[in-house]
C-alpha cells in the first residue's frame, strides 16, 4: 500500500490508517505469543506470568535456571540428539527421494502426472491421527515399532512431499537445454545432474530438505505412537510436559526451538535470494 | 502397416526405422524414463503410507473374535430360523465352547465385540462362562436360563449370530451413531450414547470458523504485504513466517501461557480492573482456547497463497476503476476483490484441510467440549481398544478429506501448491 | 540415472538399524509405568536395587494407562515393553483377552515374617496375569489458601453453594461415578450395587451434571497437583501419592480430603510373547518381596500389598497411607469386576455425555 494519495478525503484519510492499525493489530496476533514467552522462560520464579520485579527489570528477577534445567536433565539431552538425529535421516532420505521423483514429475513427457503427484502429496493432506494409527498397526506388526528406523522412516513419508513441492517449483524455470547442451558435449546423464542441474536447482533442494527437517523436528502425533522411551524427541518430550506439569523448562525449551526456527528463516531467505538471482541469470 | 519399400516416401530415423515409429518409440521411452525417477518414490510411499492406512482402514470390517471363539455355534446357528429359543444342540455347543480350555483366552475379545453391539452383552458372558464351567451335563437350556434369563430371549441368540458374521460394516454404523438391531434392521442409537454424529458436526462446525477467521485475518494483511514496497514488506513478512516456522508445541504452549486463568491476558485485565481478580475469564480449555489457537497456527497458510495472487494483481486495475469514476469500495468490490478469489479458494481448503484433522491443538487447549473428532479416533486407539470403531471414524474423516483434496486439485491444481 | 548411490542410503539403513539394536543389547528389559513421582519411587525402590544386584539394565517407560500398546504388540507378535504397571481392571480385561503372560505366582517369595506369598499378599492383589504391588486411592484434595469453608466430605466437593469454583476430576467414567452417588446419599457398600441398576447410572450423571460447568477435567497423573497450584481449580481428585508429593515434598498449601477415597491397586503384567521374560520374571520376584515393597512407600505415600510390607514402612509415612485407619474411614474399594464388565458401555456414555 503505497503512501496516502494526495487526493484523498478525509473518509479515506481514516481508512487508511484505521487500516494500519488493524493490519498492525493482526501482525501482533500472530507474534505476540511467540514473543511473550521469551522473557517468561528467564523468570526466576517458577510461574507463568509477568512478576512485579520483572516488570521493574530488577535483575534478580530473572535467571537462567531453567535453562539450566535442560543441561541438567538427561531427558531432554536425550530427546534433542534423538531430534537430531531422526531428523537429519529422514531429511536425508526425503530429499533424495523427492528430488529424483521431482526431475521425473517436472518432466513434460510424464504419465499420469496428476494421479501420481496426488499420490506422492497425500502424506501432507492425511489426517496425521490416520496416518499415526495406520503405521502404529503396521510398524508393530513388521517390528519397527519403537525403533529408530520406523520413526525415521514414518518421518521420511511427511516429508516428502515438501521436496516434490520446493523441487518441482524450482525445475519449473529451469532451462531444459542445459541438459541437452550438457550431454551434447559427452557429459554422463550422472554427471549431467550433480554439475549441471543439482547446482541450479540446489536452493530447492536445499529448502525442500529444511520443510522436510522442520516436518520431522515439529512432529509429535506419529511420534507419540511409534516412538518408545529410547526414541522420544522434543516435541514428543514436551508434550508430556505440557500434558502432565508445565514447567518453565518448557518455556525454556520453546525458547531455544523459537532460536532455531529464526535460524531456518534465515537461511530460507538467504535461499529465496539466491535462487532469484540465479532465475535472473538463466535465458528465462 | 503395409510393407515398406525404400522409396515409399517415408522420412526414416537413422537406423531406417521410419520416422513416425522412432518417434512414437522415444516418445514412450521418454515417458518410461520419467516414470522411473519417479518409482523409487511412489513405491517408498506406497509401501510405507498408503498401504498401512489401507491395512488399518479394513479393520473398520473385520469382526473375527466371535467366528473365532465360537465357531460351531456360529455354525449351528446359521441354520436356525431365529424364533423363540434355539434347540438344546445350539446350547450344549456353547457350553462347550465356553469351557473349553483352550479359549480361555478367546472369550473376552468376543465378550467385547458381542458388547459393541448390545451394551451388557460382555457381563452376561463374563457371568456365563464363570457359572457354565460348573454344569456337567445337560440340559444346558435350562443351566444358560437359570444363569441369565436373557439366554431365554431370542434378540441374544440373534445378536450372536449377526456377531458371527467376520466381516461387518457396524462399525460405519456406530460412527454414525447407528446401531443395528437384533433382526439386523438400522436403527438410532439411544440418545445418550449420540456422540460420533455430533463431533462430526462441531469438527466441521470448528474448521468453517477457522477457516472464516483466517480469511478475515489474513485477507487485510496480505494486501498490506503485496501493495508496500518490497524492502518493508520483506520486514513484516517476518511475522508471518516466523510462527509458520516455529513448532506447533511451541505456539500452543506460548497460548496456555497467554490463555490460562493465571496467565498473561487475566493478569493484564486484572490489573487494568476490567475484570475482578476472583471472575477472571476462562478462555483455555475450552472451545474458544481450540479456537483461538488454531486460528493462529493455520493463520500463515492462508496468508501464503493469498500474498502470491495479489502479488501478482497489477495496481493499475484499481487506479484505472477510480479513474472511471469508481468509488474505493465498488473499485474493490468490483475489480480486487474477484481477482483474489483463486487465493482465498486456495488458501481456504488447505486451511479447512488441515483443521478438520487437527489432534495435538485440541488435545491440549480443548478441555471438555474443544474436543474434536480426531481425539475421539485417539481415545479409541489408545484408551477403549475399540479399534473396528477407530478405524469406521478414520475411514469417513479420510473420505472427506480425500473429496476436498480432490476439489483443491480441481480449483488450484495440486501441482501449484507453493510453500513459503 | 540415480542421484544418489544407493550404497549410501543402505549405509543410512543400517545406521539407523545399529541403533535399534545397541538399545537392545542382552539382558535390557523394559518396565512401563506411570512416569513423575510414581515412577521415581518405583526406580529407586526397585529397579536401582536390581540393577546392581543382577547387572542387568532396565529401560523405564511412560505411559499414560490402558492396554492399547500392549495390544498391538502382542497381535502383531512383536513385544518390545516386558513389565507394564497397570491398575487391575486392565490386568484382568487383559488376562481375559490372552494379551498378558501368566504369572508364576507360587514362585513368589515369602514374606520375611516367613508367611508363604499367598498369605502374605491382600486378598484380590494376586491375579492369574498379574502380581500386586501398591495400594492407592483416588482422593480430593483444595488449596487452603483459596477456600473459604473447608470441605470434610466427598458430598462437599459436589457442594457449589458451599465451596464455589472449579474442580478437576479425571476424565473418565471410574470413581466419578461412585463420587457423585456417594455425594448422593448412596453408602459406600451399596455404590456398585446401585450402579449396575440404569437408574443407578442415570442418578449418578444427574448428580454429575450439577457440576458439569464447573469442571476442569485431567488425564495424566501429574496434571491435578499443577492445576491446583497454578489456581486453575479450588479443588481436584488426584491419587493420594501425587498430592503427598505435592505437599511434602513441594511444601504446597494443600489438604486432603480421605472421606470418600476408591481406593485401587496396582500390579505388574507382562505382554505375552515378552523377549526377556526370564529377566524380567526375576525382577518382579525382586521388586515384590517384602523389603522392596515396604521401601517403595518411603519415597511416595501408596501402601504396600503385602502385610509383611506394613510394620517396615518408615513411621513418618504412616500417616500418609490411604489404609492408615485416621484416613480409612469411608473407603471404597474399587470394583474390578465391575469395570471390567460394564466400563465400555459407562465410558461410552461418559463421553457422549461430555460431549453433548
Amino acid at each position: 500500500m503505497a503512501a496516502l494519495p494526495s487526493y484523498a478525503g478525509p473518509l479515506e484519510r481514516f481508512w487508511y490508517y484505521a487500516f494500519r492499525v488493524l493490519c498492525g493489530s493482526i501482525f501482533l496476533f500472530l507474534i505476540a505469543p511467540i514473543i511473550v514467552m521469551i522473557p517468561l522462560s528467564f523468570n526466576a520464579e517458577p510461574y507463568f506470568t509477568f512478576t512485579p520485579e520483572m516488570l521493574a527489570l530488577k535483575p534478580e528477577a530473572f535467571s537462567m535456571r531453567w535453562y539450566q534445567d535442560i543441561l541438567d536433565n538427561e531427558q531432554w539431552l536425550h530427546s534433542m540428539k534423538n531430534s537430531f538425529i531422526v531428523g537429519a535421516a529422514a531429511t536425508f532420505l526425503a530429499t533424495s527421494l523427492g528430488t529424483i521423483a521431482a526431475l521425473g514429475l517436472s518432466r513434460s513427457d510424464m504419465p499420469y502426472r496428476t494421479l501420481i503427484m496426488g499420490l506422492l502429496l497425500s502424506p501432507m493432506i492425511v489426517p496425521l491421527i490416520i496416518t499415526a494409527a495406520g503405521l502404529f498397526f503396521f510398524y508393530s506388526s513388521i517390528g519397527l515399532a519403537q525403533t529408530y528406523t520406523g520413526l525415521i522412516l514414518a518421518h521420511t513419508a511427511l516429508g516428502t512431499p515438501f521436496v516434490v513441492i520446493t523441487v518441482t517449483a524450482t525445475l519449473s524455470g529451469f532451462d531444459r537445454n542445459l541438459i541437452r547442451a550438457s550431454s551434447s558435449l559427452g557429459a554422463s546423464p550422472q554427471r549431467t545432474f550433480f554439475k549441471v542441474i543439482l547446482p541450479l536447482i540446489s536452493p530447492g533442494v536445499i529448502s525442500g530438505g529444511l520443510f522436510a527437517f522442520v516436518t520431522s523436528f515439529d512432529e509429535v502425533v506419529v511420534a507419540l505412537f511409534l516412538a518408545g522411551f529410547e526414541q522420544r524427541t522434543v516435541p514428543r518430550q514436551m508434550w508430556a510436559g505440557i500434558r502432565e506439569q508445565i514447567s518453565p523448562t518448557i518455556l525454556a525449551v520453546a525458547t531455544i526451538l523459537v532460536g532455531i526456527s529464526i535460524l531456518l528463516l534465515a537461511t530460507m531467505e538467504v535461499l529465496r535470494r539466491r535462487s532469484e538471482r540465479l532465475r535472473g541469470l538463466s535465458p528465462n | 502397416m503395409a510393407a515398406i519399400t525404400e522409396n515409399d516416401g517415408l522420412m526414416r530415423a537413422a537406423d531406417g526405422t521410419p520416422l513416425k515409429q522412432a518417434l512414437a518409440r522415444a516418445t514412450r521411452m521418454n515417458k518410461a524414463r520419467a516414470f522411473l525417477l519417479t518409482t523409487p518414490l511412489l513405491a517408498f510411499i506406497l509401501v510405507t503410507f498408503i498401504l498401512p492406512i489401507g491395512m488399518m482402514l479394513f479393520r473398520s470390517i473385520e469382526a473375527p473374535e466371535v467366528s473365532e471363539a465360537f465357531p460351531k455355534t456360529v455354525a449351528i446357528l446359521e441354520q436356525w430360523d431365529g424364533v423363540g429359543q434355539p434347540s438344546e444342540e445350539i446350547y450344549a455347543s456353547l457350553a462347550a465352547e465356553m469351557a473349553d480350555p483352550e479359549n480361555r483366552f478367546k472369550l473376552g475379545k468376543a465378550g467385547t465385540r458381542l458388547n459393541y453391539i448390545e451394551s451388557g452383552f460382555r457381563s452376561l458372558m463374563n457371568k456365563t462362562v464363570r457359572r457354565i464351567k460348573r454344569v456337567d451335563a445337560g440340559p444346558y437350556k435350562e443351566a444358560f436360563i437359570k444363569i441369565d434369563k436373557r439366554w431365554g430371549e431370542t434378540d441374544t441368540w440373534k445378536i450372536i449370530r449377526l456377531a458371527g458374521d467376520p466381516y461387518t460394516y457396524r462399525a460405519y454404523l456406530n460412527a454414525l451413531d447407528l446401531t443395528q438391531a437384533p433382526d439386523g434392521n438400522i436403527v438410532a442409537q439411544p440418545e445418550i450414547k449420540q456422540i460420533y454424529v455430533t463431533l462430526f458436526e462441531r469438527t466441521i462446525f470448528v474448521s468453517i470458523g477457522v477457516t472464516i477467521a483466517c480469511i478475515a485475518l489474513a485477507y487485510p494483511i496480505s494486501y498490506l504485504l503485496a501493495t508496500l514496497p518490497s524492502g518493508t514488506s520483506n520486514l513484516l513478512m517476518i511475522f508471518v513466517l516466523l510462527p509458520f516456522w516455529t513448532s506447533l508445541l511451541v505456539r500452543t504452549t506460548s497460548w496456555i501461557v497467554l490463555l490460562q486463568t493465571n496467565g498473561v491476558i487475566n493478569d493484564i485485565l486484572v490489573s487494568l480492573g476490567i475484570v475482578g481478580t476472583d471472575d477472571r475469564i476462562q478462555m483455555i480449555y475450552n472451545m474458544t482456547g481450540t479456537f483461538i489457537a488454531m486460528t493462529h497456527i493455520l493463520l500463515p497458510f492462508m496468508v501464503l497463497p493469498l500474498y502470491s495472487v495479489m502479488k501478482t494483481i497489477p495496481r493499475d486495475h484499481m487506479r484505472a476503476a477510480r479513474s472511471l469514476g469508481a468509488n474505493p469500495a465498488i473499485a474493490f468490490g468490483r475489480i480486487y476483490l474477484p481477482q483474489t478469489i483463486p487465493g482465498v479458494g486456495a488458501g481456504s481448503i488447505l486451511v479447512f484441510i488441515l483443521a478438520i484433522g487437527y489432534y495435538i491443538t485440541p488435545a491440549l487447549v480443548g478441555g471438555q467440549d474443544g474436543q474434536l473428532i480426531s481425539n475421539i479416533i485417539e481415545y479409541h486407539m489408545k484408551k477403549s481398544l475399540n479399534w473396528s470403531l477407530a478405524a469406521a471414524l478414520g475411514g469417513i474423516l479420510l473420505a472427506g478429506v480425500l473429496a476436498l483434496y480432490w476439489l483443491y486439485n480441481r480449483i488450484v491444481g495440486i501441482s501449484n501448491m507453493k510453500l513459503g | 540415472m540415480s542421484a544418489i548411490k544407493p550404497s549410501r542410503l543402505l549405509i543410512a539403513g543400517l545406521a539407523a538399524i545399529g541403533l535399534t539394536t545397541a538399545a537392545q543389547a542382552a539382558d535390557t528389559i523394559t518396565v512401563v509405568s506411570w512416569g513423575g513421582a510414581y515412577t521415581n519411587s518405583q526406580v529407586k525402590a526397585y529397579h536401582e536395587p536390581w540393577i546392581a544386584k543382577t547387572g542387568n539394565k532396565i529401560n523405564s517407560e511412560d505411559y499414560n494407562g490402558g492396554l492399547a500398546e500392549v495390544r498391538a504388540q502382542v497381535e502383531a507378535g512383536n513385544v518390545t515393553w516386558d513389565l507394564v504397571d497397570v491398575e487391575l481392571a486392565d490386568a484382568v480385561r487383559g488376562c481375559d483377552e490372552g494379551i498378558l503372560e501368566p504369572m508364576p505366582l507360587g514362585e513368589l517369595p515369602a514374606g520375611t515374617d516367613g508367611t508363604a506369598a499367598k498369605d502374605d499378599f491382600i486378598a484380590g492383589t494376586l491375579h492369574e496375569c498379574a502380581v500386586g504391588q501398591i495400594v492407592w486411592s483416588t482422593v480430593y484434595s483444595y488449596d487452603t489458601t483459596k477456600v473459604a469453608t473447608k470441605p470434610t466430605t466427598i458430598a462437599d466437593f459436589f457442594d457449589l453453594k458451599k465451596i464455589p469454583g472449579k474442580r478437576g476430576l479425571r476424565k473418565t467414567a471410574k470413581v466419578n461415578l461412585e463420587w457423585a452417588l456417594m455425594a448422593d446419599g448412596v453408602a459406600a457398600d451399596k455404590v456398585y450395587e446401585v450402579l449396575a441398576t440404569p437408574a443407578g447410572i442415570d442418578r449418578a450423571f444427574a448428580k454429575l451434571d450439577t457440576i458439569k460447568n464447573d469442571v476442569v477435567w485431567w488425564e495424566a497423573g501429574a496434571q491435578p497437583p499443577q492445576l491446583l497450584a497454578d489456581g486453575e481449580v479450588v479443588m481436584t481428585s488426584a491419587y493420594n501419592g501425587r498430592l503427598f508429593n505435592a505437599i511434602v515434598n513441594e511444601k504446597k498449601p494443600f489438604d486432603i480430603v480421605w472421606d470418600g477415597q476408591v481406593w485401587d491397586i496396582d500390579l505388574w503384567v507382562m505382554p505375552k510373547g515378552s523377549k526377556n521374560k526370564a529377566a524380567a520374571m526375576d525382577f518382579v520376584k525382586f521388586a515384590t518381596d517384602t523389603e522392596r515393597l515396604a521401601d517403595q512407600a518411603n519415597y511416595i505415600s501408596y501402601g504396600p500389598v503385602r502385610k509383611s510390607s506394613f510394620a517396615k514402612v518408615a513411621p513418618a509415612m504412616q500417616p500418609h497411607m490411604p489404609t492408615a485407619p485416621v484416613n480409612f474411614k469411608n473407603p471404597l474399594q474399587n470394583d474390578f469386576g465391575f469395570w471390567a464388565d460394564y466400563g465400555d458401555e459407562l465410558n461410552e456414555r461418559f463421553n457422549a455425555w461430555l460431549a453433548g
